[in-house]
């Protein structure tokens, strides 16, 4: 037995060997990368659930996949090229990605299939209140315009040139502040991008409580910020079990794309309000969820192999996930004020940067800095209803960059 | 704009978009979320409507009804019974009940008391 040859056979088996060779560098990058994420998780509290499940899942991919001849790779990106790819003989193959993929492979199927973001959105149905909404229902209104950053940030993507109208879309997506909202379009239109966009959106919908305010501030006067709302009607039982069909017909019929997140989100609030599915509800709410969330971050992590990650389309997504974000919030605020003027200041317009979903986070927001300018402000059901038809509101938005573009 | 065939270009992905075109999906897609987030919410205030209808009239019946109960037999005043453990009433200004119990619920979980070894003298809205 040749103990040098099978010395040298292991060190050039192993990973350490392969951080030399062939661009191996640009994996040391990504396991950085994944460590300040783990920390902003972890630490900063950054969306953990997902963030840290991304993170390793980033950091699992870049310790083992060092190319098409990474065999024990825990993800292969060259059999999703060839899945997407019309020309390969493995075009839409997911028994090749089952035969040959890895474990990361093989969960991140029901990130491609959408079935992930689907189930989470019936998580959430599950778990919101449409209360605030249904009793106020001009919420839909700031719902609306706080999605004003998708569409600015799928046109500052597209003039830029360096994306196509799919990944425009995709990363315009991002200003809606609803990360499964985010990969399921993503997944559908620009798949290449994953791992950034989905990076992108939970590290910003995290960052909310830095990036709203200041705008809150710049865009409202102390006056304005003042404003005490009157309490909410009171909302039966009937009307919150009527409330999903009525929204999950409409919708559906109206933009026909947006079928798997809206038929979710509005099946978990019917097992919620209706009353007699309590086992389901509390499923969904808890366990699927935990569930689906473990399987979501892990496999989005897988995305962000360093070749198809450490690029300038990157810093671009970043730069432009910021703007979306910012504009989401100021299309809202927008609005707000407009409110306010039109009902003789009977709206904080503080409840309009609540119209990017990121449910609670951005109602709670408004409520800290109503409380700021007024210590007897309550806010947060007023904004509770804003923020909910966000989660609509990005939805429909979705639906149509889907129905465009897919 | 004709979206079908715009789509068939973006399918490939090497196409990028021009920013005529860039601006006109921007817009009508826009315009899309405000147009279907304002039929949703026409639906929410006709069907608010009608409950709000609904709601009054049962009301009204239930307050004639009472009316004329206590036009046929005065009822006996009597204290409602305490809850078990309860330790009395407590008065509430402007604050509907509700409201009052999750104060009362706040306040035990602030102080790490059980509710039932606290007593809530009156609770009063501040304007």
């Amino acid at each position: 037995m040749d103990i040098l040859q099978t010395l040298k056979d292991l060190w050039e088996g192993s990973g350490f060997h392969s951080f030399f060779v062939n661009g191996g560098w640009k994996n040391l990058v990504m396991i950085v990368i994944s460590c300040v994420l783990l920390y902003l998780g972890i630490k900063k509290k950054f969306e953990p659930l997902l963030l840290v499940g991304i993170a390793f899942g980033c950091l699992l991919v870049n310790l083992s996949y060092f190319g098409p001849e990474s065999t024990d790779a825990l993800y292969h990106p060259e059999l999703w090229t060839n899945f997407l790819d019309e020309n390969s003989e493995y075009y839409h193959s997911y028994g090749h990605i089952l035969s040959h993929g890895g474990l990361l492979d093989i969960l991140y199927i029901g990130v491609k299939a959408g079935i992930y973001p689907s189930l989470i959105f019936m998580g959430v149905g599950a778990m919101t209140d449409f209360g605030p909404l249904i009793a106020n229902p001009k919420s839909l209104l700031l719902g609306a315009a706080a999605q004003m950053g998708v569409f600015l940030a799928f046109f500052g993507a597209a003039a830029s040139g360096v994306f196509t109208g799919n990944q425009a879309a995709s990363i315009g997506i991002i200003g809606g502040a609803d990360g499964p909202t985010a990969i399921f379009l993503t997944t559908k239109l620009s798949p290449e991008l994953l791992g950034p966009i989905a990076i992108a959106a939970y590290s910003y919908m995290a960052l909310i409580p830095l990036i709203q305010p200041p705008l809150m501030k710049l865009l409202t006067t102390e006056k304005e910020r003042k404003v005490k709302m009157e309490q909410n009607r009171v909302v039966s039982k009937t009307e919150k079990i009527i409330f999903p069909i009525i929204v999950a017909m409409f919708v559906i019929l109206l933009l026909p794309s947006t079928a798997p997140l809206i038929g979710c989100l509005m099946l978990g609030n019917l097992w919620r309000e209706c009353g007699v599915t309590e086992r389901l509800s509390d499923t969904v709410q808890n366990a699927l969820m935990n569930i689906v969330t473990v399987f979501l971050g892990i496999s989005v992590g897988a995305t962000t192999a360093a070749d198809s990650f450490l690029n300038l389309k990157t810093v671009l997504i970043i730069g432009l996930g910021l703007t979306a974000f910012a504009f989401s919030t100021v299309g809202g605020l927008l609005v707000g004020k407009l409110m306010y003027v039109l009902t003789g200041g009977k709206v904080n317009p503080l409840i309009g940067s609540a119209g990017v979903s990121a449910v609670p986070m951005a109602a709670r927001v408004s409520q800290v800095e109503g409380q700021k300018a007024n210590p007897s402000n309550f806010l947060l059901m007023h904004a509770m209803g804003p923020n909910v038809a966000g989660v609509i509101g990005s939805a429909i938005a979705a639906g149509f960059l889907l129905a465009v573009f897919g | 704009m004709n979206f079908a065939l715009l789509a068939a270009q973006s399918a490939d992905s090497g196409t990028k978009m021009n920013i005529g075109d860039a601006a006109i999906v921007a817009i009508f897609g826009y315009a899309v979320v405000f147009f279907g987030l304002i039929l949703l919410m026409c639906v929410l205030y006709i069907t608010g409507a009608a409950f709000k209808r609904r709601d009054a009239k049962a009301a009204a019946a239930k307050a004639s009804e009472v009316k004329a109960e206590a036009k046929t037999s005065p009822a006996p005043v009597v204290d409602a019974p305490t809850a078990p453990g309860s330790a009395g009433h407590v008065k509430l200004h402007g604050v509907p009940d509700k409201e009052a119990a999750m104060i009362m619920a706040i306040v035990a979980d602030k102080l790490q008391t059980p509710l039932n070894e606290l007593r809530f003298t009156s609770i009063k809205e501040i304007k």
